[in-house]
């Protein structure tokens, strides 16, 4: 049993995993995870899966948002441009996944980095504005460039092939996902223990502090959207590859802020809390439609209305959170784990 | 060229112009006031909206008398909103403030969505709809009391910020809230005013566009989204800015529906305001009349 931290050296605070017990635990939950697909009906793991690309995409939004301060309304119009050129891709050149996948989020990190070259002169609520506005028109681009993205008709997705082994089913997916999403939890945590994270992180607190001591603003903010845009472009092939056919109307403004939502209620500048936000946010209209069911023989109207529901619920979480615990789910966490810790003798 | 054509354009334009510049108005005054970002804006003006239709077309109400308690309503909800919501976050980060008009306009779509579904409600018809020729061109009368009521509007708002006692208060508080304070002004009652201010003006842009188009939907809600591209342009914390920005915006946004339009297969018209919207950031940051800031450590 732990009580308390005593560190005596930079590498101690640094380390990822605070204790042996810690590394184990992960192991052992890494192994569950892994298990899930033998017993997990196909429902649940479409539901999972779903879960997967949402915390690859919440991670690399809070890098973006979170850690660095940049506040992007254009991570929808990111993930449209990381599935249409992943199917692009595919379709055309007939390349395979494990190449379609990583270029999708190379091409999703250049157009990344373009649209926040404008962010070393324009910042905060004009970002915001900037980056709502890429999303227009790239939806606009998306949906006129019929010759690349298919139009308004979308692009069927081929499905992915590892060799002659076709990852058709949702258990094959599961495993391709979340290889994929343990791989960019793990980038993530140690990027911040590099020069590279600890520079988003002092641009983020005083920007000007920050370029005064040395950091490049400019090369960091723009490294920043960079990963962020890669993150949120590998999600968005995901997606294409799960969804197995994308149009424009798959990636409304409405998700941008489902992924803004997802951070805040899990917490800003948090790996942990972009995993329990992405959780709770890709959860919560599948507990909306059981906890509807379950009221239907009472309430039959309730049925129609969940996607009301839906963003009610949503409004109110964000707005609640936002208010009580700014910090989000990974703080309340940690404040509970830590009163368990020191219990009964918490002060 | 047709210049029917262009001159049918322009005034579509500036009709849907000064409506942008209406709710672009309430944009700004919560800005200048109390410097948050509200992007629940077009919500507000979906609300007053179905609230007006609601006393209309079920109660049977009289115009006027619904439109003055559709004020009540929107001066109510802008108060409750701001004391509930917006207050608590008082200096807290920008993306806070961002995010909580975003969920708040999350609530007041469910809402909407919930007591009234998501078809196209007609709306009664409250000014005489027979166009009258002007020039070559014939132009419906909802429209001209539209641009009427815009104007008269905006000069009631001028003259209030600048004769009213309270109004001047809302702009000492805007220049400087602590010197406000010391003066015995009470800036929380200024905020909740500025909201009231802002829901009410931007009512009456969803009762404008609702006679004009002859029916409300959850559409309305965009409009929020579009006075963003006006504010930028005008400048963040001017209401000339505003209006003129308006302005521009509708008469630009009309001029690529009918121009380009046709070209591309249509979408144009609704992505031109957001292409402006980055070249003015690029350029002209502060927009035509907005007030540079200078940051400091």
């Amino acid at each position: 049993m732990r009580c308390g931290d005593f560190k005596t050296s930079y590498a101690a605070d640094m380390t990822i995993f605070e204790s042996g017990s810690a590394r184990i635990m992960l192991g052992l939950f890494l192994g569950a995870l892994f298990t899930l697909p033998l017993y997990t009906p196909g429902y649940l793991l479409d539901i999972i899966n779903r879960i997967g690309i949402a915390v690859i995409g919440a991670v690399g939004l809070n890098i973006l948002t979170g850690f660095t301060g940049q506040i992007s309304l254009g991570n929808a119009a990111f993930m449209a441009i990381g599935a249409f050129s992943s199917g692009y891709l595919a379709t055309r050149f007939g390349l395979p996944f494990y190449f379609c996948i990583p270029l999708a989020g190379l091409i999703t990190a250049f157009s990344g980095m373009f649209v926040g070259i404008p962010s070393l002169r324009i910042k905060g609520l004009y970002l915001a504005m900037a980056t709502l506005a890429a999303h227009f028109i790239v939806e606009f681009i998306i949906t006129k460039w019929e010759s690349v993205t298919g139009g308004v008709n979308g692009l069927s997705i081929p499905i992915p092939k590892l060799g002659s082994f076709a990852i058709d089913s949702d258990a094959r997916l599961f495993v391709l996902i979340f290889v994929i999403a343990v791989m960019a939890v793990l980038f993530a945590k140690n990027l911040f223990r590099s020069k590279a994270g600890k520079a988003f992180i002092a641009i983020r607190d005083q920007a000007i502090s920050a370029e005064v001591m040395g950091v490049n603003l400019l090369k960091y903010k723009l490294l920043s959207f960079g990963i962020s845009s890669f993150y949120v472009g590998v999600a968005g092939a995901l997606i294409a590859y799960q969804a197995k056919i994308i149009s424009p109307e798959t990636f409304p403004v409405t998700v941008a802020i489902d992924y803004l939502g997802m951070i805040i209620i899990g917490g800003l500048g948090s790996i942990l809390g972009s995993i329990y936000g992405a959780i709770f946010i890709t959860l919560l209209p599948e507990l909306l439609r059981m906890g509807t069911s379950a009221l239907s023989g009472s309430f039959p109207e309730l049925v129609n209305k969940l996607a009301a529901m839906k963003e009610l619920v949503f409004g109110l979480l964000v707005i609640i959170f936002l208010i009580f615990e700014p910090a989000g789910m990974a703080a309340r966490w940690h404040s509970i784990k830590n009163y368990w810790k020191l219990y009964p003798f918490s002060h | 060229m047709d210049i029917t054509f262009l001159l049918q354009l322009l005034i579509n334009g500036l009709v849907v112009g000064s409506i942008y510049a209406l709710v672009a108005t309430g944009f700004v005054i919560i800005y200048k006031a109390t410097s948050a970002l509200n992007l629940a804006q077009g919500e507000f003006l979906m609300v007053g909206a179905y609230i007006c239709l609601n006393l209309l077309s079920k109660h049977q109400i009289p115009f006027w008398q619904a439109i003055l308690i559709t004020f009540a309503f929107s001066a109510l909800l802008g108060m409750l909103i701001e004391r509930l919501i917006l207050r608590p976050l008082i200096g807290s980060h920008l993306i806070s403030v961002i995010m909580v008009t975003l969920g708040l306009s999350s609530i007041l779509k469910a809402l909407i969505q919930l007591a009234y579904g998501t078809d196209t409600i007609p709306f009664p018809e409250v000014f005489p709809s027979a166009p009258v020729q002007i020039g070559p061109i014939p132009v419906s009368q909802g429209y001209l009391y539209a641009i009427g009521c815009v104007a008269v509007l905006v000069a009631l708002l001028t003259s209030f910020f600048k004769y009213s006692k309270t109004g001047v208060a809302m702009r000492a508080t805007a220049s400087n809230q602590q010197v406000a304070l010391s003066m015995g002004i009470s800036v929380k009652k200024m905020f909740a005013i500025s909201w009231a201010i802002a829901a009410i003006v931007s009512s009456v842009g969803g009762i404008l566009l609702g006679t004009i188009r002859g029916g409300i939907d959850m559409s309305l809600s965009f409009m929020g989204l579009k006075v963003l591209p006006v504010v930028i342009l005008g400048g963040l914390d001017s209401i000339l800015g505003a209006i003129v920005g308006g302005i521009i915006i509708g008469v630009l946004e009309n001029l690529s529906g009918g121009y380009i339009d046709p070209l591309v297969g249509g979408g144009a018209k609704e992505v031109a305001p957001y292409i402006a919207l980055i070249l003015i950031l690029m350029f002209k940051p502060y927009g035509l009349f907005g007030k540079k800031r200078i940051e400091r450590v």
